[in-house]
């Protein structure tokens, strides 16, 4: 294997800066979103007092869960001692902390007092995941950042297993942490259950590596370097491995539910009666988000294609954006179960009367708000590898393949 | 010498006569105010001498009837919310901020129907002050459940923990609002056990009073710690439950015959 050389995004400023017009006229979009929101007050938005968490919060938890798992390729590279990731260690920390930002954005301008962050940085209640979480997400920044440093530092070199562990260790705790904000609700049925915390690890590695690969593939194709079919065909496997595991993790999901037999209605609503969060679960999360990119990447003939590669994972990411919907809305929306064994047939607030799901329809400033939170994670991705060595020259079968090098 | 030690004498006690009666002119009404002032409860410390709660017979809780409702409104200023213009009706249905409902249920089994009203529960444990990032969502010592709305950032994560819907996000701008219930855009909130009545040294919540003047009575408010309130004497009298008691939150708020 050659020594890898790490050159900065070498695509000619027209383009570069197009792209990035493009992206931060996005971007803007999403911030006039907020203002239009902030100032108006949340009536504008498809939210109620029934489902109090919409579209930004599925744009949000997908980029945080994401970021934790972009970060996935350097950990295997560094913990796992695997060399052919190593050359991608430096990006998929700069995806990482990019995704992170992005996320957080989203997340704090959907508050209702985006105005009083600094309540949240200077008073805690340390009883609450959220509160844990504001520490976990920014030592994650601190720590990938250090971590990039003993990658790049010849001076720091002797650090860089450590640095590469103890980002690996704290990612897990972030998206535990990012699960259980979910799982620890006792309060709604579709919550209040501990499998949600590790399902939110796996679907990290799966929907983080199919943002890495999309954008691994797009940087390497505008700028003609070479990019092996050796490499694509490891992180190939590797999502076969993520998508198997996500598959069995909603599998684990779903049977936990059913060995409580007061769940039976939720497991219901979920794969049978819910309507839209049925079609979302069935049809944009299992269907579009596992088994078709699954059948892709696996096919002979397709598999073998970058642009059927691309789709794929461009498939991923739209079936992570509707697990998200589903376990986030699809959660809220289903009745709480205030009196069992009791039909309800009068409320002063819905609550469900008749079986009747909350309603929620998203506007669109929340949509935009959270794709206004994606531009700004590629953004800090683009600017990243442009102006500094985070994207290997090379990464040519002969180049990172130790056995190619060996037939050559 | 000795007359003139005399004249100082008489010069000193004049100054220190005119100083004593400057400085008690000073200093009396301020005495005399903390004397006031400690009589007012709401310059008493909150002690969990007391935890305050609710029993809700639903025997008497009449069918049709939302006095509790309207009373509570109007008390904390809720019925002050003004729908934004051009917004569809049924999404302010949904939006607007509400700390009492009034509930019908059917037993799946018996068909027997309750009426009951449903509020915050003031939990022993609240899973609201648990998640609450700020500290914003907190406990009194006297069992009441509040919010600070000057720590509330609008996370929401309250309304998601909350195992009885009770808390409210105000959505929209509130132009009229009153002194005890300063209502903010962005910020949660819920039943408060009419807690400026509890500074004010009343003995009762709006709710309990509109129920009583109907003549139901269905609504006892009081000190759960007292064995001689009404309402510790009440439910020592009739078995009462806590909705969704497999929580184990040992809610303020209990019901009978549910």
């Amino acid at each position: 294997m050659k020594r890898i050389v790490y050159r900065e995004w070498r695509l000619s400023p027209q383009r570069y800066w197009a792209l990035l017009a493009g992206l931060a006229a996005i971007a803007g979009i999403g911030g006039l979103a907020f203002w239009y929101m902030e100032h108006q007050g949340h009536w504008v938005t498809g939210m109620n007092n029934e489902v109090v968490w919409g579209m930004p919060h599925i744009f949000a938890v997908f980029l945080i869960v994401a970021a934790s798992g972009a970060l996935n390729i350097a950990s295997i590279g560094t913990v796992f001692g695997k060399s052919t990731y190593q050359p991608l260690g430096r990006f998929s920390a700069l995806l990482a902390v990019a995704l992170l930002i992005g996320g957080l954005m989203v997340l704090v301008l959907d508050l209702g007092r985006p105005d009083r962050l600094i309540v949240a940085m200077t008073s805690y209640n340390f009883r609450s995941i959220f509160a844990w979480n504001v520490i976990l997400y920014s030592g994650f920044v601190a720590i990938v950042v250090a971590y990039l440093v003993t990658m790049v530092d010849r001076g720091f070199r002797g650090y860089y297993k450590a640095a590469g562990t103890f980002a690996f260790v704290w990612r897990l705790l972030l998206t535990t942490g990012t699960g259980s904000i979910f799982g620890f609700i006792v309060a709604r049925q579709a919550f209040d259950t501990a499998v949600l915390a590790p399902m939110f690890i796996v679907m990290s590695f799966l929907y983080g590596l199919a943002i890495f690969m999309l954008v691994l593939m797009f940087a390497f194709s505008q700028d003609q370097r070479p990019l092996g079919p050796f490499i694509i065909k490891r992180l190939k496997g590797l999502m076969g491995i993520f998508i198997s595991a996500v598959l069995l993790f909603i599998l684990i999901y779903f049977l936990t539910k059913l060995y409580g037999a007061q769940n039976y209605d939720l497991v219901s609503f979920y794969l049978v009666s819910g309507g839209r969060y049925t079609l979302a679960f069935w049809f944009g999360w299992v269907i579009l988000g596992l088994l078709a990119p699954f059948g892709i990447l696996f096919h002979p003939a397709l598999g073998q294609d970058r642009r059927w590669i691309a789709g794929a994972c461009g498939l991923v990411v739209l079936g992570g954006l509707a697990s998200m919907y589903v376990i986030i809305i699809g959660g809220q929306a289903f009745p709480m179960a205030l009196f069992p064994g009791k039909t309800l047939l009068e409320s002063g607030f819905h609550d469900g009367v008749g079986g009747q799901i909350a309603a929620y329809a998203p506007s669109m400033p929340e949509f935009l708000l959270g794709l206004g939170g994606v531009a700004v994670a590629l953004i800090i991705t683009a600017v990243g590898v442009r102006a500094l060595q985070f994207l290997p020259e090379s990464l040519a079968d002969k180049d990172v393949d130790p056995h190619a090098a060996v037939k050559a | 010498m000795n007359n003139s030690s005399e004249e100082i004498d008489q010069g000193r006690r004049g100054f220190l006569g005119a100083a004593a009666g400057v400085a008690s002119m000073t200093l009396a009404p301020g005495v005399l105010l903390h004397t006031i002032a400690s009589a007012d409860p709401r310059s008493e410390r909150v002690t969990d001498a007391v935890r305050y709660g609710m029993l809700i017979d639903t025997t008497r809780c009449a069918e049709g009837c939302t006095a509790c409702v309207t009373a509570c409104n109007q008390e904390n200023g809720l019925d002050l919310q003004q729908m934004p213009a051009s917004m569809d009706p049924e999404k302010w249905d949904r939006q607007e901020a509400r700390w009492i409902r009034k509930i019908k249920l059917e037993d799946n089994l018996t068909g027997r129907v309750t009426n009951l009203p449903m509020m915050c529960q003031h939990c022993e444990h609240p899973p609201c002050v648990d998640v609450c990032p700020t500290g914003a969502s907190f406990k009194r010592s006297d069992g009441i459940v509040l919010v600070d709305r000057h720590l509330c950032i609008g996370c929401r994560y309250c309304m998601m923990a909350c195992p009885y819907k009770a808390r409210s996000f105000i959505h929209a701008e509130v132009e009229e609002k009153l002194t005890l219930a300063p209502r903010g855009k962005g910020c949660v909130e819920s039943c408060n056990l009419c807690v400026h009545r509890r500074d004010n040294g009343e003995t009762s919540t709006a709710c309990a009073d509109a129920c009583a003047a109907q003549g139901h009575h269905a609504i006892i408010f009081g000190d759960l710690k007292n064995p001689e309130s009404t309402l510790s004497k009440a439910l020592a009298a009739m078995p009462s439950r806590q909705i969704r008691e497999n929580l184990a939150l040992n809610t303020g708020v209990r019901y009978s015959g549910v």
